[in-house]
């Protein structure tokens, strides 16, 4: 049980201009599953390295339990990090592998045999002690990644892209069996994803990392349902931006004026944004704008319309049997119920953030969609 | 190399449960052609030598010698002979030759093989130098240093000066190492308790030593039959095998020149020997002698 604080902590590298990890503060709580989440270059990896010891912060302390630990070896600090790529060690045997924490800790050798035999149990690997890596699935050495880690009892799990390198039903697995040792066994554990889904999937709170800066910190939920920005809220998949003047419950558009209750700002220059799911095809009544159908997209268990309303192009998901109902073309009424509707402060100049809905940026229902 | 195809290409069961029994075969052949190879072109040649050595007579136009005899062989384990003296500095060269070749050349091979840092084409160019210019033009160079510096005529001066051939084997068979080599396992090491001397001790060297057995065969062997190095910078006050072995064949004494020349080639024998499961075997899973 050890929490972590992440104070300013800052990378520079040599020969780039901005920070990799730029001035992050973060409170992660004692025995949470914690996601670092961004796309690739964000410098949530350079963030882990740190906090594992693997690189030393340009500024900034990191704390566990509220000692600062940067100027403690990464042997010593009990932060055992998990690879992407898994890295066990291909020259020795699954029981070596296991065991090469406690071996560097001088842990005897009957106690080493009965905690590798119960680690192994518990990632659900009984019996593979002698066979070697390469004898294994990429699933199992996953597993096997996971135990060498556990077994020296960390205060801290680390684990890199713990699910990227997985195919899809494996994937399913390996996220149970995570959540089910970490619930288990209550180690702080953080890990770096670029997966949104992931992440909401895997973890208590996420720290969402763009740029190198921390955006936003909290449960899954908030993403989804309250996002901070247009940035964020892009990034966990939206796709319908209205740029409007917002005066606290009423935010008027270029389409018309919609009651929103919910959002992020007081008043002033807002942008409307709902989900597509939240787009009720063929809703009338208040809230809702005539539109015309441009594409659609059947993908089985939903359909996705694109649909231009006075020039702005929204994005609606519906039941898939809309689709033998409605045509390209069409006309049809769209409604936006106003506890779906979320008003966002408008990004300013140089966030390097656009609206795309509003500039009909996006062509194709296909392409648009939040990851990277 | 990636690490999957060496275990594969290093491994006959994998490649059959690869791609099916025909590449098996063709490299079973393949096997059998080079061993057949190896004995016509290095092992035959030594046959004479050794009749030579238990020789008394042997003329022309006779295939055998026509009289036997242990004289040589008497000859070369005499103690009033220079021959264990040379064999003791034949070895004491060799070996701290090596060593020398290991301290240096490991580094420099990671540097080379794992960093990016400028200059590091020239860097590899001066690296292979010694190898395209001609040692003794280098050498005679080096010569009035070593006279300046009072390492000529010096067991000392003849380590120094077999450097010059043999460290750039080192440094380019270890370059060829760690530019297959993931240096994350060190990381991982670090990560699991290991701190860094345990680190070089369990993974870095473990990882490496396919490469670092090849490189010290090499070392150890330029070093072994080193002749005009020696005889430059050692003033014929150092004396080697190679020289003892050069004289007793410049005088005619076929016999022992014989016996000394099967001396000369046991070494060689041994350390391959003794070394060949490090170069065939799955050991070097996580790096390789790639370059080679």
């Amino acid at each position: 049980m050890t929490n972590v604080t992440l104070s300013k902590l800052t990378k520079e590298f040599e020969g780039k201009p901005d920070p990799s990890v730029d001035h992050i503060d973060l409170e992660i709580e004692s025995g949470k599953l914690t996601a670092l989440l961004g796309p690739s270059g964000c410098g949530k990896t350079t963030t882990m390295r740190m906090i594992a010891g693997l690189l030393r912060p340009t500024s900034g302390d990191i704390k566990f339990d509220g000692k600062s630990i940067v100027s403690i070896a990464p042997e010593r600090r009990g932060a055992v990090m998990v690879f992407q790529n898994y890295l066990l060690f291909p020259y020795m045997t699954i029981r070596e592998n296991v065991s090469f924490g406690l071996k560097m800790r001088g842990v005897s050798k009957t106690e080493t045999r009965q905690r590798v035999g119960e680690m192994l149990d518990l990632v659900q690997l009984p019996g593979l002690e002698d066979r070697m890596p390469k004898q294994l699935s990429g699933g199992q050495q996953q597993r096997v990644a996971l135990a060498r880690a556990l077994i020296v009892q960390p205060k801290v799990l680390l684990l890199d892209e713990p699910l990227s390198n997985l195919d899809a039903h494996l994937r399913d697995e390996m996220r149970e069996l995570i959540r089910r040792l970490q619930g288990e066994l209550k180690i702080t554990t953080i890990f770096v994803t670029h997966d949104q889904e992931e992440a909401a999937v895997l973890s208590d709170k996420i720290a969402l990392i763009l740029r190198g800066r921390l955006q936003h910190f909290g449960p899954p939920e908030e993403y989804f349902e309250r996002p901070a920005s247009v940035e964020i809220a892009r990034f966990f998949g939206g796709v319908n931006f209205i740029p409007g003047a917002y005066d606290g419950s009423v935010i008027a558009t270029s389409i018309g004026k919609f009651s929103a209750p919910r959002s992020s700002i007081a008043s002033g220059a807002g942008v409307l944004t709902i989900r597509p799911e939240a787009v009720e095809i063929g809703g009338e009544g208040a809230n809702s704008v005539p539109g015309r159908v441009v594409s659609h997209v059947y993908a089985g268990r939903y359909a996705r319309f694109l649909i231009d309303v006075g020039g702005i192009r929204i994005e609606a998901v519906s039941d898939p049997k809309r689709v033998s109902q409605i045509a390209d073309g069409d006309s049809i009424s769209l409604r936006f119920d106003p506890n779906e509707i979320w008003v966002l402060a408008q990004p300013t100049e140089g966030d390097g953030v656009s609206l795309g809905a509003s500039e009909g940026g996006n062509g194709s229902v296909a392409s648009v969609s939040g990851d990277e | 190399m990636t690490m999957s195809a060496q275990l594969a290409a290093e491994d006959d069961a994998d490649l059959v449960g690869r791609s099916g029994g025909r590449r098996a075969v063709r490299v079973s052949t393949l096997r059998w052609v080079v061993i057949i190879g190896l004995l016509a072109f290095l092992i035959a040649p030594i046959i004479p030598l050794i009749l030579w050595s238990f020789s008394f007579r042997w003329t022309f136009p006779n295939l055998l010698p026509t009289e036997y005899s242990m004289r040589a062989w008497e000859a070369v384990a005499s103690p009033t002979n220079d021959v264990l003296l040379a064999t003791w500095n034949s070895t004491v060269i060799a070996v701290v030759v090596t060593a020398l070749s290991i301290l240096i050349g490991v580094p420099a091979g990671r540097a080379l093989g794992l960093y990016k840092f400028p200059g590091k084409r020239l860097v590899e160019l001066l690296i292979v130098a010694p190898i395209i210019v001609p040692t003794l033009a280098v050498a005679l160079g080096m010569h009035t240093l070593f006279i300046r510096y009072g390492l000529s005529n010096s067991l000392i001066g003849v380590i120094v000066v077999h450097l010059i051939p043999a460290l750039p084997y080192m440094i380019l068979v270890m370059a060829g190492v760690f530019a297959n080599y993931d240096s994350a396992f060190e990381s991982q090491a670090r990560s699991l308790g290991a701190n860094g001397f345990k680190t070089q001790r369990f993974v870095t060297i473990p990882a490496i030593m396919p490469g670092l057995v090849v490189g010290s065969l090499f070392t150890f062997l330029i070093s072994w039959s080193e002749y005009v190095l020696t005889l430059l910078v050692g003033g014929g006050q150092v004396i080697t095998l190679p020289l003892l072995l050069f004289n007793f064949a410049r005088s005619g004494d076929n016999a022992i020149a014989g016996a000394l020349a099967v001396v000369f080639i046991v070494p060689g024998i041994l350390v391959l020997v003794f070394t060949s499961k490090h170069l065939s075997s799955g050991q070097a899973a996580m790096g390789g002698t790639g370059a080679l």
